[in-house]
């Protein structure tokens, strides 16, 4: 969600928007004390364990995520306006950068660039995780623009605050982490859904101490081939707007 | 254009969502990981903290009793922490402060087999 946050206002900022950038990243600050609170670190959360979570959250934390959501989800909607029907965001953004639903498909798009052509996929409507137990539908805009991946993520957004009530209110007590032993034998692999799309992990072992394969396949290096049909016939000063609108991580691609 | 104008407005009226930092620090949360320090007291330079570190930023050598940690390759992450069998590294609440210059942790620890009262920590 924060990612969500940090691009939207990266987004407003590449069409010189720069008011919008400071509002959008001035709610990612919630989240990100939100992390910091309950996992100890801003960013690089270093939460997650083998067989499980490292921290636990107790009631009163609960109930500080779902006070600070509302008011992050109440902040949120209030830029809805200025961002979608703002006469020169509209220009800058309607209709740039088009990817049609068949060209996203066989470019092999992930994530809000392929949903934002109007294309229903969502890897957490796989079930993974606690995904299964939650109600959520993926989010599509049909247009395939500039203005429809924005859209997507920004719907993504107040989406995330849903799945994440869902998630606290239900949360069950217990054990936060199983125990495992041994060493892997054999080979995995895992799909899962990012903010930037889907990433996919190979992971193959031989019961040594050291893996015998990894390979993870981050959604920029999917992405960065549907800029090819975006980009043509556009003006130049609308490049950095279509480029972003893929949310490149090129520290991502390049491993 | 006259959209973002009611936001513009309430941000007048509101309070500032910075801080003037450095001369102001927000107080830190409970738990959270901040700067990685080493008792050299306590620690008996085992290397296990080496082993698990995700980043390999920690080098141990047992047989001169150093511990060094690379801070700009550290990720905070606590797992050092988390298997110290002596419980000599520790997390402070606070956050490192930025730095010039890259610089490395150093640790010189008591030789145990040669027994030179040498026990000074440097940075």
């Amino acid at each position: 969600m924060h990612s969500h946050l940090l691009w939207l206002g990266l987004f407003a900022d590449s069409f010189g928007f720069e008011s919008m950038f400071m509002q959008f990243w001035r709610i990612r600050e919630k989240i990100l004390n939100i992390n910091e609170s309950t996992t100890g670190n801003r960013v690089i959360v270093s939460v997650n364990a083998i067989g499980g979570v490292r921290r636990d959250l107790n009631p009163e934390q609960q109930r500080w995520i779902l006070s600070e959501l509302s008011e992050v989800e109440k902040m949120i909607k209030t830029l809805e306006a200025p961002l979608f029907e703002d006469y020169t965001v509209k220009k800058r953004t309607v209709g740039k950068g088009i990817l049609s639903a068949e060209k996203a498909m066989e470019l092999g798009t992930v994530g809000p660039t392929l949903r934002g052509s109007g294309i229903a996929q969502d890897m957490r409507s796989l079930g993974y995780a606690a995904f299964a137990e939650l109600d959520f539908s993926p989010v599509t805009q049909p247009n395939g623009d500039c203005w429809s991946r924005c859209k997507v993520r920004f719907l993504e957004s107040l989406q995330s605050i849903d799945l994440i009530r869902q998630a606290v209110t239900r949360l069950p007590n217990g054990e936060i982490s199983a125990k495992f032993k041994g060493r892997p034998d054999g080979e995995i692999v895992s799909r899962v859904e990012q903010p930037r799309g889907e990433v996919f992990y190979y992971i193959k072992a031989k019961g040594d101490k050291y893996l015998d394969r990894l390979r993870i396949r981050t959604p920029t290096f999917a992405n960065i081939p549907a800029l090819l049909t975006m980009l043509p016939g556009m003006y130049l000063s609308d490049v950095p707007v279509i480029v972003l609108s893929i949310d490149p991580c090129i520290s991502c691609t390049e491993r | 254009m006259f959209k973002m104008t009611p936001n513009i407005l309430k941000n007048l009226i509101t309070e500032k969502a910075t801080r003037l930092y450095p001369f102001e620090v927000r107080a830190p949360y409970d738990n959270v990981r901040g700067e990685l320090t080493n008792d050299a007291e306590k620690c008996n330079f085992c290397g296990i903290c080496a082993a698990k570190c995700p980043s390999q930023c920690i080098t141990v050598d047992k047989k001169n009793a150093t511990w060094q940690c690379e801070m700009f390759s550290c990720l905070f992450c606590g797992i050092c922490v988390e298997s110290c069998p002596k419980k000599s590294l520790t997390q402070e609440l606070a956050h490192r402060k930025p730095v010039r210059e890259k610089e490395i942790i150093f640790i010189q620890g008591e030789v145990k087999a040669k027994e030179i009262p040498n026990d000074s920590e440097s940075r």
